[in-house]
């Protein structure tokens, strides 16, 4: 492309350009700049850029995790900071898990020929598709009523002895439940898109390492994995996506102690009187992972996204 | 070759197939049987009564049913053609050299990375009768203002989705567009080719294995939608934009009805494999298509 000489561009170009980034930035803009206006502010809306900005959204927002007493609240309701530390345990950790499995399955897909290796493959294609609305009912009854341990067997005695609570441990509440599904359902896509990148890993720099003695485990640990780093930040950045912003699962799944972000978000959404400055607060406070994924790392979404969607 | 070395790709694969079956092939499964169950979410799956087919045949003849599933198709059909045109279109347009290019990507990705629920949210306030954005500029300018979130319900909603995706299939087009064998373009050109004819004869029918996986990809993806619905306009009002993911909720947890729920979740995993078969059958043969179309203009320049 090096070669192609610089067009000519005419001023009408440079005012769509402006325009388009301007209509796919200016909502976030728009939400950015009233999470710092008082709710009189919003709603008399006499202009949108003169007013004094305030943090005390913010502070309503973050009021269970601020050392200090605010003045203008007496009481704090909204557990924002705990569900903030919530979200972050679940997605960074179902990140993780699925990553770290998610390639050693991919690589066995790119590199092994085995038995049931094409039912598996296909099975993982297909699974892609099954959208969280579908796994609501299986995953609420299996997760409230079969995947428990009963409270009469031993481990359920111990556990209830050392931490109290009633009847049987289930999964439904713990973070481990909403990890399981998260993982299970973020894994289909990790495999997907790191066999395309597996796949251009040279196959000799493995085999002088097999040469040199070094088993399956390691050649895969200590060769591959370094050089698919691309392809492990790519699918690192929309697993977290995922497990970061999902709603329908968490709301089935977890329960107060558990909840997280976007379950607060809905709630307070559907309350008759909305306090918009407080939510757009909240919705900022949601959006900064992926506002930093984005500044500093399209390149490799865009690189996760094309690899994920053009290798048909 | 050993017996160790025999089982190593089993033990690569065992945790992805130990987690995938438990959390979603049994589940999956769980759910099939469920279908078929007149069950409560108070009741264990073994306390429900077996009804057969019963809640496939309700759903069938249920007019709430046939609404929800046409909204969704409405929605997920109307928005992806609006994103596919706007985005192969900007990505036409957008090909050259830029020096900006980099940046102008980054800020287009923006939308798909922000949560749906903060989504839902910015365009719920920006909808909003009488304090949103739209209704005070149409105000500002005299203008009537427009019942977004009432009667336009799902036109709201569908340029929501549209604001959130257009940028997916633009940078995938893009992509495609870069990666086009130049000698065929530069022959074109030679031979006087116009800019719309160099479009419709190469650039369009040598994208096009690309653009039907990325519009099939964004079309499953849209049946997934649910969020930023549920916060704009909670599936109303009535039924208006109230979409099978959100019935399916809605079912499961208001009306209390988990076998119907289950059925339909059914219902709309047989539609979304329908869907993926199509793409697969589809690129299939584009790709066998454009592998001629490619050679055939190779051979020309």
């Amino acid at each position: 492309m090096a070669t192609a000489p610089v067009q000519r561009t005419n001023p009408a170009f440079y005012a769509l350009l402006i325009a388009l980034v301007f209509m796919s930035v200016g909502p976030v803009a728009l939400m950015f700049i009233n999470s710092f206006k008082l709710d009189v502010d919003i709603i008399s809306g006499t202009s949108g850029l003169i007013f004094m900005p305030t943090i005390q959204n913010y502070e309503t927002a973050l009021c269970d995790i601020l050392p200090y007493e605010l003045d203008h609240l007496d009481f704090c309701s909204l557990k924002f900071g705990e569900a903030f530390i919530n979200s972050l345990i679940i997605a960074l950790i179902s990140t993780a898990l699925t990553l770290i499995i998610g390639c050693m399955a991919a690589y066995a897909l790119v590199r092994f020929k085995f038995m049931g290796r094409d039912t598996a493959s296909f099975t993982t294609l297909m699974v892609r598709m099954v959208p969280p609305a579908v796994l609501l009912v299986p995953v609420f009854g299996l997760w409230n009523n079969e995947f428990c341990i009963g409270r009469s067997t031993m481990f359920g005695e111990f556990w209830r002895d050392t931490f109290g609570g009633r009847g049987d441990l289930c999964l439904a509440g713990t973070y481990g439940g909403i990890i399981l599904v998260y993982v299970a359902m973020n894994l289909p896509f990790v495999i997907w898109i790191l066999q395309s990148f597996i796949v251009q890993v040279p196959r000799s720099l493995e085999e002088a390492a097999r040469v040199d003695g070094a088993g399956p485990f390691r050649v895969f640990f200590l060769v591959v994995l370094p050089l698919i780093k691309p392809g492990l930040a790519a699918a690192a950045i929309f697993t977290f996506r995922i497990a970061w912003n999902e709603y329908l699962l968490a709301s089935a799944l977890s329960d107060r102690d558990t909840r997280t972000v976007p379950i607060l978000i809905v709630n307070n959404m559907s309350e008759f009187n909305v306090e918009w400055g407080v939510i757009m607060a909240t919705g900022m406070l949601l959006a900064i992972p992926p506002i930093l994924f984005t500044l500093f790392a399209s390149r490799q979404i865009i690189t996760g996204m094309t690899a994920g969607a053009v290798k048909g | 070759m050993n017996s160790a070395n025999r089982l190593t790709p089993y033990l690569f694969m065992a945790p992805a197939i130990v987690i995938m079956g438990i959390a979603l092939i049994y589940p999956l499964g769980y759910m099939m049987y469920g279908s078929l169950l007149d069950w409560n979410p108070s009741q264990s799956i073994e306390e429900a009564e077996f009804v057969g087919l019963k809640n496939y045949i309700t759903l069938w003849g249920d007019p709430n049913f046939h609404e929800s599933l046409a909204v969704t198709l409405i929605f997920a059909f109307v928005g992806v053609s609006i994103e596919l045109v706007l985005g192969v279109g900007l990505a036409l347009l957008l090909d050259r050299n830029l020096r900006g290019m980099t940046l102008l990507r980054t800020m287009f990705i923006l939308p798909m990375m922000i949560a749906p629920v903060v989504v839902g949210l910015m365009w719920r306030y920006m909808f909003h009768p009488t304090v949103g954005t739209f209704n005070r500029t149409l105000e500002a300018l005299g203008l009537p203002t427009v019942d977004w979130l009432g009667q336009n319900a799902l036109l709201s909603v569908i340029i929501a989705d549209v604001w959130q995706w257009t940028p997916f299939i633009f940078i995938l087009s893009l992509a495609a567009l870069q990666s086009l064998p130049r000698s065929a373009l530069e022959a074109a050109r030679i031979d006087g080719a116009t800019a719309w004819q160099q479009i419709i004869h190469i650039k369009l029918p040598l994208m096009m294995p690309v653009l039907i996986v990325t519009g099939l990809l964004r079309l499953i993806d849209a049946f997934k939608v649910l969020e930023v619905i549920l916060v704009l306009t909670e599936g109303g009002p009535g039924l208006s934009t109230e979409i099978l993911a959100l019935r399916i909720s809605r079912t499961a947890t208001e009306f209390r009805e988990l076998g119907v729920a289950a059925a339909m979740s059914n219902y709309l995993l047989i539609l979304l494999m329908l869907l993926t078969a199509a793409m697969f059958t589809l690129s299939r043969i584009q790709e066998i298509r454009a592998n001629r179309v490619r050679a055939a203009a190779e051979e020309d320049s």
